[in-house]
């Protein structure tokens, strides 16, 4: 959680249109995006957005279709230019690369994952993975061996001189995750990457993302409609909503400290013991003593659901929480148990009624 | 008394007109038959169409119609000098390329050549049975004795459809890479694939002299390229966005999206487009034996023109058994390239 800023994204703007110079004038003098629409025929994509991922860390952006999601991902390698605005990596503006610097950027900075997979079909699965080094101009022995070593640690030895329309999808996402990491890049860009794929091996999936993630610590941006699938992989969860963000935080902090009412519609209705974790629940520790009736001891980072496992559903337990070892805090069953519930449910499932 | 009289007087242009009346056009066949009954009463159904001709009958200063065909000709036989000056040179090595291909084809005996087609089409299909099927319709077409001819025509065919494709295709990448040029080129393309072949070979025979192969050579390329450049234009701008989304995010030069990305993916509109392609300069190379082509066209040509039906018959299903082989091997090799590119 404190590894240092890859990607600084400033002030950024999107304006679809004729005119965007122009129309972005507009923005800034507080057009919204309807009347931007109606009166100047401009569509407003992204609007002042302003994000630092911090290196090591996934960066899940979450919002419906339209929000703008995959428009911003498109602007950290410049698929898209932006109106205005700055994009920082490794604290060089992006924006201001020439075709060269771009490539090179693209190529050995940044790989991206695709919602549709977007595989070669007519080259089998190690050259499909091995592409993003053939580019590089490395010859056929080299990338078809990285590309073997990367295919084994998504799982699929065995599979390399098979063609992409023999596999499954989610195999072939494993292709298209194998491919990104075959370029070693530091930088992981992913866009719906399990989006189309069925909800077990969807999960499949996050559950491999997560495992590479704690050998490899990339610096993952990932995009995804879905708040389940957000809330598991985020480090760090940014909620976008008609090209503006409506919230960024720890996702365990939205959960509890929803800002807006678009937010708490949102996050009632997922399992929260599952995402919640014991440190944003328990009390920290007073003075040195840690209470008599304690029924033991659980980790710092354990989810709820984990504890409740563990107390049987006696809500009168209480434990000690731990940290590497040391005791921090306090952890009532009676806060665990009105942490389950949020804070706008009645209001929420009311107007769903 | 024109039709059109009225119109002259009423704009005052009458002394105009007449000006020079005694130079008057040539007569032309309707104007010695109207003479005959020139007293008839005209009705208000034989009003003419305001047309050049009926024009010329009012006033003389107006030409007549015949004068535009004259113009395009002359205007023609004008440049003509010009255009072949420049164009004799640049065409010169097609008809070399054809001269010596068909010496190739009409002098490798025949049980060297066909082991080659066998191999050939061996390699394009890897299919046993289609091998087969070819060696037993060319066997059949050397068993009637119309070996040569069939080699000869396969040999303009070949010619013809190489040149397509190395030409056809580029022309084809350009107008997927350009909106513009393929603004500029659907025209062309448009008339080139809807004006009658005989009228390609109009200007042909004035440019160029009817015994060199490049005539026939250039009436059968200019018919046969439309679809190979259509064809790649389309399978380009069809392949996949999320695949070339793809290869600019791993930092492609748009030469390693074209030769790794863009051209493998468009194969299979490509391949059809040489289906159509050969097809297309085979139904030419029957035509173009008007203007000396050699092959099996030569014997349909005289079939028409002697009247010698069974000449001309078996010669015709001699070509549908060579469009026949043409068009499945193509076709095989195309359904090879699609099964490895399934999705």
């Amino acid at each position: 959680m404190t590894g240092t800023v890859k990607i600084a994204i400033r002030e950024l703007y999107k304006i679809f249109g004729l005119d965007p110079e122009n129309a972005l004038k507009h923005v800034l003098d507080g057009v919204g995006k309807v009347d931007l629409l109606e009166q100047h025929g401009h569509v407003l994509g992204l609007q002042d957005i302003n994000i630092d991922m911090h290196e090591g860390e996934i960066t899940v952006i979450m919002g419906l279709s339209g929000s703008g999601k995959s428009t911003l991902i498109r602007h950290l390698n410049r698929l898209i230019e932006p109106t205005s605005g700055q994009v920082k990596v490794d604290g060089n503006n992006v924006l201001t690369y020439d075709e060269h610097q771009l490539r090179k950027l693209r190529r050995e900075s940044m790989s991206m994952v695709f919602q549709k997979f977007a595989l070669l079909p007519h080259r089998t699965v190690a050259e499909n993975a091995g592409t993003t080094l053939q580019v590089r101009g490395f010859s056929q022995n080299e990338y078809l061996a990285e590309a073997k070593k990367w295919l084994g640690v998504v799982g699929l030895s065995g599979f390399e001189n098979h063609y992409p329309h023999q596999l499954s999808g989610g195999m072939q996402q494993r292709v298209g995750i194998a491919r990104a990491l075959t370029s070693n890049s530091p930088i992981m860009l992913m866009d719906e990457a399990f989006s189309a794929l069925d909800p077990l091996i969807r999960t499949d999936m996050q559950d491999l993302l997560l495992q590479l993630q704690d050998d490899l610590h990339k610096t993952i941006v990932f995009i995804t409609h879905d708040l389940d699938e957000a809330l598991k992989l985020a480090d760090r969860l940014v909620i976008l909503k008609d090209g503006y963000i409506v919230q960024q935080d720890e996702p365990q902090h939205i959960l509890l400290n929803p800002c807006d009412p678009y937010i708490e519609d949102f996050v009632s209705d997922i399992n929260r013991a599952r995402v919640l974790k014991v440190r944003s629940v328990m009390s920290a520790l007073v003075g040195d003593t840690p209470p008599a009736d304690a029924h033991g001891e659980v980790d710092y980072n354990d989810t709820l659901e984990d504890v409740i496992t563990r107390s049987g559903g006696d809500t009168s337990h209480s434990y000690i929480v731990t940290r590497d070892g040391a005791q921090v805090g306090v952890l009532e069953m009676t806060n665990l148990v009105r942490a389950l519930v949020p804070r706008v449910a009645s209001e929420a499932s009311a107007r769903k009624l | 008394m024109a039709t059109y009289d009225f119109i002259f007087d009423g704009l005052g242009l009458r002394s105009w007109c007449d000006a020079d009346k005694t130079e008057k056009g040539p007569l032309s066949m309707a104007d010695l038959l109207a003479k005959g009954d020139s007293g008839k009463e005209s009705s208000l159904l034989d009003i003419p169409f305001p047309s050049l001709d009926a024009l010329n009958e009012s006033c003389g200063r107006v030409v007549q119609s015949r004068a535009m065909t004259k113009g395009v000709e002359e205007g023609f036989l004008a440049i003509k000098d010009v255009l072949r000056f420049v164009l004799d040179p640049i065409t010169q090595p097609l008809s070399w390329l054809l001269e010596y291909t068909l010496l190739i084809f009409e002098t490798v005996p025949w049980w060297i050549m066909f082991p080659i087609l066998m191999i050939v089409v061996y390699l394009a299909t890897k299919s046993i049975r289609m091998v087969g099927f070819v060696t037993i319709c060319l066997a059949f077409l050397a068993f009637i004795d119309h070996y040569s001819h069939s080699m000869q025509t396969l040999a303009i065919i070949f010619v013809c459809a190489c040149l397509c494709v190395l030409f056809g295709v580029p022309i084809g990448i350009a107008m997927s890479r350009s909106d513009r040029m393929q603004r500029m080129t659907i025209p062309i393309l448009d008339m080139l694939q809807t004006l009658p072949p005989f009228v390609y070979l109009i200007p042909l025979i004035f440019l160029f002299s009817v015994t060199e192969p490049k005539l026939y050579g250039i009436a059968i390329i200019l018919y046969a390229i439309v679809p190979v450049i259509r064809l790649t234009d389309l399978g380009i701008r069809l392949v996949d966005k999320d695949v070339i989304e793809a290869a600019d995010s791993f930092g492609m030069t748009e030469r390693q999206k074209l030769i790794g990305v863009q051209i493998p993916l468009a194969l299979p509109n490509i391949m059809a487009g040489i289906n159509q392609t050969i097809m297309m300069s085979l139904a030419m190379v029957v035509i173009a034996s008007l203007v000396s082509a050699p092959g099996l066209g030569v014997l349909v040509l005289r079939g028409i023109r002697n009247l010698e039906l069974g000449v001309g018959l078996i010669s015709g299903l001699g070509i549908v058994l060579l469009a026949i082989i043409l068009d499945r091997v193509t076709k095989a090799a195309l359904d090879r390239v699609n099964a490895a590119q399934k999705r």
